[in-house]
This record gives structure tokens, sequence and C-alpha cells, in this order.
């Protein structure tokens, strides 16, 4: 019965969102005008393009889940659709699992966009896959769940999308996507340390570019830790806020 | 009274200041239609979310077939069909696909939820829109869908909040039918409505709910009993009714008389009700009569009598409240 209505769900946020022209255009535009935008920058030639690789997966997961859950959560909240997901025989963890999971599945999509780009401009057999994937869907995880975050915090659409600007263009220079967060003035280092995507980018930088800060296993569990922190900081929200 | 499956008691919700429910108690037999009444404000909406699990109580206790959802309100979720105010189902989708979504939710097999959603659209005459968005709907045909959402998984009891507000005549009539049809074949329906009307002729038993606290609770025919012995009269003015009551009270002591919707007022007392020299009475006083007939005291009188709370008021409420959620000005 759960896994019906979880399905369903899922199968529904999918075609209802994600699939929409709009948002799978943004999903091909977004990478590609982030990359344009730091090649230009740069003057470097296609060799920069691997260096850029990390930075341009990374944001493209993150504005990707963020703007879709935080708006479409907002949108079903304010029109009140919502309600029927909460008066759904379901948990309210099985619930909010298959309301994020379509905004996972379209961040790792997102982030898979740009490799797919770099793949007819440079080669990719140096990279490790075994990081790789894991840290996409760790990195669409968090990216999701800050999403729903923001979702719950805030009661219009357009908050929404204040809001989670408030999150991401911070982290967009203080996380190491497209410089190293040495290169950040000390006073705004520990700032860096305590957002999620610092470690999601890090494992990026590794699996791609065979350099990172911290080891993997530790990169794997402050991200984990992050994930499970921002849900179920949601879920006591959705508690306290929408089942008054 | 049959099993009871609806069991509320000592219910307390307040939010800040507002006491929104206060200490509410109730049982709802298995098969009834249960009539919820009130003006706005009054604790309707409250009370169903706390029964329906989107609000949890301060105090008190709520058993849904016999399961004690009090703490975990998820308990009897499947049990429920619950049709807001407002249609809420997903503009995007067409009207298949919400009933086939929401069958989902409550975990039909896809064979079974589509077969469902077809025999829901035939019944409630919106097979011709199936294939169409839920946004394109009219009002009449989105509420109908959101009541087909409501039982597509076959629920033992239905909550409906006022399902007849803001819709034409037809759908409305309609739309009762179902609920009539709905109850006869088992479904325990619990209906909040400010149709007076739509209450006495649909429900078997009513509570009138008046800031937070039930009232009166009875079934219909013994609050109608409150009636019997009372004589009406209403009358049609050009203009200022509210100001003709106060003189028409002073000059016959035995009638209460109250202004009510339009220029008219409606007069009542335990005695008969000499029309001619009230007609008189207005005329000197320079009112303008257009209409004086008598009338059978209704529910809505026995209503206001217990409240206290004039049914206009309650109406020109709701109406206000549906125009703004409509996005538009106050007829």
């Amino acid at each position: 019965m759960i896994g019906l209505a979880v399905q369903g769900i899922l199968a529904k946020d999918i075609r209802t969102y994600y699939l929409k022209p709009p948002n799978v255009s943004w999903g091909l535009i977004f990478p590609f005008a982030w990359a344009g935008m730091f090649f230009v920058r740069s003057g470097t030639g296609l060799d920069s393009a691997l260096a850029l690789l990390p930075g341009v997966m990374a944001v493209s997961v993150l504005f990707g889940t963020t703007s879709l859950l935080s708006v479409t959560v907002t949108f079903e909240k304010k029109g009140r659709s919502f309600e029927r997901l909460l008066l759904a025989p379901i948990s309210l963890e099985m619930l909010m699992l298959a309301k994020t999971s379509g905004a996972i599945l379209f961040g790792v999509a997102n982030a898979f966009v740009p490799v797919l780009m770099a793949a007819f401009l440079v080669d990719l057999s140096g990279l490790d896959w075994a990081v790789l994937v894991p840290a996409v869907v760790l990195i669409a995880v968090s990216s999701t769940f800050l999403g729903l975050f923001i979702a719950v915090s805030v009661s219009e659409v357009f908050e929404a999308q204040t809001f989670s600007n408030f999150f991401r263009f911070p982290m967009l220079f203080l996380c190491g996507l497209f410089f190293p967060v040495e290169q950040l003035p000390v006073w705004l280092r520990p700032l860096s340390y305590v957002l999620p995507l610092t470690y999601g980018a890090d494992l990026l930088h590794m699996s791609i570019l065979g350099a990172g800060r911290f080891s993997p296993a530790i990169d794997f569990a402050v991200l984990a830790f992050f994930c499970a922190g921002l849900f179920a900081l949601s879920l006591h929200n959705i508690r306290r806020k929408w089942i008054v | 009274m049959q099993e009871p499956i609806i069991e509320a008691s000592g219910l307390t919700k307040r939010f800040g200041d507002v006491q929104a429910v206060a200490g509410v108690d109730f049982d709802v037999a298995r098969g009834e239609l249960f009539g919820f009444l009130g003006p706005n404000g009054a604790g309707k909406t409250t009370t169903i979310n706390l029964l329906i699990g989107l609000a949890r109580p301060d105090r008190g206790t709520i058993r849904i077939a016999g399961i004690d959802c009090s703490r975990n309100p998820k308990a009897a979720q499947h049990l429920l069909g619950v049709v807001p105010d407002e249609s809420n189902l997903y503009p995007e989708l067409t009207g298949f696909e919400n009933l086939c979504f929401c069958g989902s939710l409550y975990g039909l097999g896809r064979r079974d939820r589509e077969e469902r959603s077809r025999a829901l659209l035939d019944r409630f005459g919106l097979a011709d829109a199936a294939g169409r968005k839920f946004s394109g709907y009219s009002k009449g045909m989105k509420r109908k869908l959101t009541i087909a959402a409501g039982i597509i998984h076959g629920p033992q009891i239905l909550f409906l909040d006022e399902p007849t507000t803001g819709i034409d005549v037809a759908s409305a009539r309609q739309i009762r039918q179902l609920l009539a049809e709905l109850n006869a074949d088992g479904t325990t329906v619990f209906l909040t409505t400010h149709y007076i009307e739509e209450a006495e002729r649909l429900c078997g038993r009513i509570a009138f709910i008046v800031g937070g606290r039930i009232v009166r609770i009875d079934d219909v025919r013994t609050l109608m009993q409150l009636a019997e012995g009372r004589h009406g009269v209403q009358v049609a003015l050009a203009a200022g009714a509210a100001e003709m009551c106060p003189q028409i009270e002073a000059q016959f002591p035995d009638l209460e008389c109250r202004a009510v919707s339009g220029d008219a007022i409606r007069i009542e007392s335990p005695v008969p009700i000499q029309v001619g020299p009230l007609v008189r009475l207005l005329e000197d006083r320079g009112a303008e009569v257009y209409e004086a007939r008598r009338i059978s005291p209704s529910l809505e009188d026995v209503f206001v009598r217990i409240t206290g709370i004039a049914l206009d008021e309650m109406k020109r409420d709701k109406e206000k409240k549906m125009s703004k959620l409509n996005g538009g000005s106050p007829s």
C-alpha cells in the first residue's frame, strides 16, 4: 500500500513538474550557461573544461533541486493540495521521501548534463565513477532537503525563491566550487565548513581531478549527516507548522 | 443510537489567544448523516481538522471506529474521506488523472483505481470531462470531482466542509442527491454547512456549534419540535427594516422581531399573529409594505433561537469568505 502511494506521488510529480518543457530546458541551459560564463571569464581553452566540471555539476544540482522542490511544495501548500497528501494513510517520513524523490532524481539528471557536454570536449576516462555517482546522489539529496527546509519555512511561492537564494548564492563562493576554500579570507572559512556543498564539491574534485581536501569517508559522512539533519528538521517543522 | 464510529470527548484547541474549540463532546453513529452547523469562526473547520488528523487537540480524545487517534492521527486515516471547503485537486492533471492519483494515495492498484475513477466520473456526470484538466472545470464540476476524490477509496466516513457553497443550483442539487445515496449505501457522512435547509433535508442529527462549544445536539425531528407552537410572519418593506423592529416590539410585547435579508422583517410569537394591525402599524410609521405573509417556523428559526445568531449574517460572512478565496469582490 505504501509502495503504491510513494510510486503515485513520484510519478505525479515527475509528470507534473520535472518533465515539463521549461524545467527540462532549465536542466540543459543552466549548466551550459555556467560553463560558458567560466570559459569566457578564465580565458583558457578546452583544457579548463575538466577543472570547471565539479563546480558546474554542483551548481546544476543545487539550483535545480532547491528551486523546484521549494517552489512546488509551497505551491501545493498554498493551493491546499498538499493537505491531500497529509491525509494519506502513510507516515510523514514516507510521504516526504516520496515528495522529495522526484527532485532528487531531477538533481542527479541535472548533474550529468555537464558531464555529457564535457564528454564531447575532454577525455573523461580518468573519472572515479565509484566516488562521483554516490557524491552526486548525496549532493542531490542534501540540496533537495535544503529545498524542503526552505519550503516549510515560507508561505508564499516568491518567498521560496528569495529564501533559496539566501542559501544558494553564498554557497557558490563559499563551498570551493570554482576556487579553493583556502583562497577565501580566513574569517570566512569556518562558514564553508558548515555548508554541505563544501563536502560534496570536495568529493567531485576528488573524483574528477583526483585531488580533495578531506578523505572521502569524512566527506560522505558529513554529507549524510547534513541529509539526515535537514530531513529531521524539515519533518519537525512540518509537524509544528502544518499539523498544528 | 447505533455503535458510534466517531467519538469526540473533551476536545479543546487554542490558537494563541483564540479558543477555537472549547471542550467539544459528541458521538456520530455508524451510517449516520450528521450535520455540524455554526457561524464562521465557530470552530467547525478546526473540529474537522482535529478529527481527520490535520490538527492536534490540546486536550481531549478522538476515537474513529474504535481506534484512538488522539496521539496517532494516521491510525484511522485509511477509513476517512475528506472533502474540504475549497476544491484542492491538482490543476495540471485531468479529472481522470486526479482520481487515479488520489486512489494511489490509498494503495489502490492501477486497474482498481482506473476502474473506480471511470465509475465515479460516470456517476458524477463528469465522464465527458474526464480528459480535461481540472483547472478548466467549472466550480460545480470541481466540487463534484473533489467529492469523487474523497470517496475513491471507499471510506467508511466522509467529511464534507461546505460542499455546496458557491456553486450553481443544479450542481448543488446533484451533490445533495449523491450525498443521500452515499449515506444510503452505508457511508457515515459528517457535513458542515451554513445552508440550514440543506442540513434539515439531509441530516439525521445536527450539532450547533458557537464559540467553540456545542450549544445543542439533537435529531432533526426533536429540534423541529422546538419550532412547533410558534407562529411567524415575514414582511417585505421598501426600506428601513431594522428601525421598525423596536417599534413593533414596543407596540406588541408578545412579538419577537428581527430584520432579515434585504429589507424584510421576521416576526415570531407563541400566539397567533394578526397581520392587519401589524401592517397598519408599519404604514403609520412611514414604512412602505410590499408583502406580508405567514410562514411556518423552520429549522432556521430553531437555529436562530438556540444560537442567537442571525442566519443572514452567517450566510453573508460565508459568501464574503468564498468571494475572497475566489479572488472576487463580495456580492
